[in-house]
């Protein structure tokens, strides 16, 4: 098989990216994208680290689809609160949501 | 083949390699000719359910009428006007069609012939499903129209409502045959699941009815309200492959409720004969693509409101409360773990038909106390309305308001 | 390493992957975005399946694919801003630095990088090449331990419970307001 570090490289680099992205895209929803892409990096490791040691337990794979549920989850919601703030400012741009700043 | 490929030099892993993509065109030729006469069949029913003729002209019964359409239909003009989104647009009729034709990778033709067997069968039906509305989605955005737009909202809030109780449907086989492969699923319908979960037969029906966008369930390309839905500006061979993806999904859905529910190959000799497997999962597809056709041709358009309504508020918990009846039923049985003859299978099936039997009878008399009173508040309004307005954009909301 | 078929395999789905997840940040069209971001997502879903996860490789298709990524499709067209002027604010410079940096050091410490340079106690775990096959009973494993007790039964059930939570409070929050002003989006309130 390939080596575990190999996977590990993919994953990072997902996370990488997905970290740029939720820096540096002004859109509320392209953040929430880009924080999708972080989840699933972080899916690849659990479940890289699940096969390459203990893949007799299913401890890897049991958190990882728990990763599934949140992720369901924190995007319904989020969704709900973009669609929200939307309704309000007609924007959708989260440099415009600046209520709680100086 | 891998062998005669080895044979003649080459690595094992490029053998199998070529084999397997073999596989893959073959399979996918076969399911798209089939198109061509499960077009014909269609047609043909349709004419007599209708009190025609259908296709007779071109070859013995019409048999070419098809073929002469794929011709006309290649050789007109692709148009592609300003606007459109030119990637997705070229990409939604391919995934539309690849969609359905990646479920019959597990489909089990024969108790040997099956593309592959994966072990999460059913899982994989369903999410190869969920790429049906992505193409929807796409053709819908990138045709820059709003006809077509509003078709793929339409569509995937149709899609995805019914894609619960589908899933949920899907499940009751599953822990029928205590397996997820499709083959096994086949292998262990000594008495075919149909007599054991009729409920379950009739649930999965309506939600791929729902799930193909035929009438009843056709808002989504509703001619009288949005010219074709998602599929108004195409035209040509990118027409052709959505309407190719349709038929074939259409009879996707015979071929599934043959497998889940009827028992795959399943029949006398088959066993002995795989040949003989693929001859009866053909003429119980056919049954079920008849139903399927049955439906489409005799019940009128239902409401949006009402697709929903009905998705959400009748079918999720009519599915979950028979899963839960199903997979309790199943458990106190005795012997329902090892069974291995239509013997051992007959007792529990029959529990199971007695028990749907009941659930349907409740869910009959549900119906038509809700049947009643939405006639009594019908009447009620009328009553309060003598002068019957022709616009009933106005009656709707004091309808609302009353319950 | 040697060149077989499922290396190349790897190869593929970690281009998927990556190159998907390059084009959700950079590209301009948000739909677009959506798109590239249920590319990438397969692509991670392949990486499952090589890692003979399949059970989580449909699930991520499932999920992610038909559940997710649709939902975000639904909110772009809900709210019009699709193809914006500047897709990136004013820190994306910062941004860029961040997230290389970030990516040099976890790539220091998984690749075998450390060990080379001579740095002591780099985790030999991570060149790891044949793990022990994965019983083949791994899924139904899975699902007895979701519901044993003495198992993942707890956090199972609170998982649906959050589920649930999130599905009121989702409805709650894009309730249009009750008497409020018509111009609430009607496709709002019937999603």
């Amino acid at each position: 098989m390939v080596p575990l570090w190999m996977y590990l490289l993919v994953a990072a680099g997902l996370f990488s990216i997905g970290m740029y992205g939720v820096l540096a895209r002004r859109n509320a929803i392209a953040i929430l994208m880009s924080i999708e892409l972080m989840l699933n990096a972080a899916n690849i490791n659990l479940v890289a680290f699940w096969r390459y040691n203990q893949p007799a337990q299913v401890g890897g794979q049991v958190f990882a689809a728990f990763v599934f549920v949140v992720a369901a989850a924190e995007v319904a919601v989020g969704l709900a609160l973009i669609i929200n703030i939307y309704r309000q400012r007609r924007s959708v741009v989260a440099d415009d949501v600046d209520l709680l700043k100086w | 083949m891998t062998d005669s490929l080895i044979d003649i030099g080459l690595s094992r892993g490029l053998a199998v390699l070529i084999a397997k993509t073999l596989g893959v065109f073959a399979l996918a030729t076969v399911g798209l000719l089939w198109t061509f006469f499960c077009i014909w069949a269609e047609r043909k029913v349709a004419a007599r359910f209708q009190d025609r003729l259908g296709p007779n002209r071109a070859g013995p019964f019409g048999l070419a009428q098809t073929v002469a359409d794929a011709i006309k239909i290649i050789l007109k003009e692709d148009i592609m006007h300003q606007g459109v989104d030119r990637w997705v647009f070229n990409l939604a009729p391919i995934l539309s069609v690849m969609s359905v034709l990646l479920i019959w990778v597990v489909i089990p033709f024969t108790p040997t012939l099956i593309g592959v067997d994966l072990s999460i069968g059913v899982l994989y039906l369903f999410a190869v499903g969920s790429l049906g509305s992505i193409a929807i989605l796409m053709a819908g955005w990138s045709s820059n129209n709003k006809f077509a737009l509003l078709g793929a909202f339409r569509a995937v809030a149709q899609l995805i409502s019914y894609e619960v109780p589908m899933a949920l449907a899907m499940l009751v086989p599953v822990v029928l045959a205590g397996s997820m492969s499709t083959q096994d699923i086949v292998r262990s319908q000594h008495v075919m699941y149909l007599i054991a979960a009729p409920l379950t037969v009739l649930i999965f029906i309506i939600a791929s009815m729902a799930e193909l966008g035929r009438a009843p369930f056709d808002i989504l390309e509703a001619e009288s309200e949005l010219v074709a839905g998602y599929q108004t500006e195409y035209s040509g061979f990118k027409f052709g492959l959505f309407y190719v993806g349709e038929f074939l999904h259409a009879f996707t859905v015979g071929l599934l409720i043959a497998v889940l529910f009827l028992g795959g190959w399943r029949g006398p000799f088959a066993e002995d004969v795989p040949a003989l497997g693929f001859v009866y999962l053909l003429l119980k597809s056919f049954v079920g693509y008849f139903a399927v056709m049955w439906i489409r041709m005799t019940l009128p358009r239902v409401r949006v409101d009402q697709i929903l309504d009905l998705g959400w508020k009748f079918l999720v918990p009519l599915s979950l409360v028979n899963l839960i009846v199903v997979a309790f039923l199943w458990k106190i049985l005795p012997g329902t773990d090892s069974i291995n003859s239509a013997g051992d299978a007959l007792v529990p099936s029959l529990v199971l038909l007695a028990a749907n039997i009941l659930m349907i009878a409740g869910v009959g008399m549900l119906l038509r106390e809700e049947g009643r009173r939405e006639r009594a508040r019908i009447a009620a309004r009328r009553a309060a309305q003598p002068v019957s307005e022709p616009g009933s954009v106005a009656d709707a909301a004091p309808a609302g308001a009353s319950d | 390493m040697e060149l077989t078929v499922e290396s190349l395999v790897f190869l593929l789905f970690s281009l998927i992957t990556l190159g998907g997840a390059l084009m959700v940040v950079t590209t301009r069209n948000l739909f677009h975005a959506a798109l590239f971001l249920m590319l990438s997502l397969f692509g991670v879903a392949g990486l499952f399946a090589l890692l003979t996860a399949p059970f989580l490789a449909g699930i991520q298709v499932v999920v992610y694919i038909g559940a997710i990524a649709i939902l975000i499709i639904f909110a772009i067209m809900l709210t019009p801003q699709v193809t914006a002027v500047r897709p990136t604010n004013s820190q994306w410079i910062a941004g860029v630095v961040v997230a290389v940096v970030l990516f040099a050091l976890l790539v220091s410490i998984v690749t075998p990088l450390m060990s080379e340079l001579g740095v002591e106690g780099w985790s030999a775990v991570f060149t790891e090449k044949n793990p022990p096959p994965v019983p083949a009973d791994s899924m139904a494993r899975l699902g007895e331990a979701f519901v044993d007790p003495q198992g993942y039964m707890l956090p199972f059930e609170v998982a649906s419970v959050l589920l649930m939570a999130a599905l009121v409070g989702a409805v709650m929050l894009v309730r249009p307001a009750r008497g409020a002003e018509d111009e609430a989006p009607q496709a709002g309130a019937q999603e």
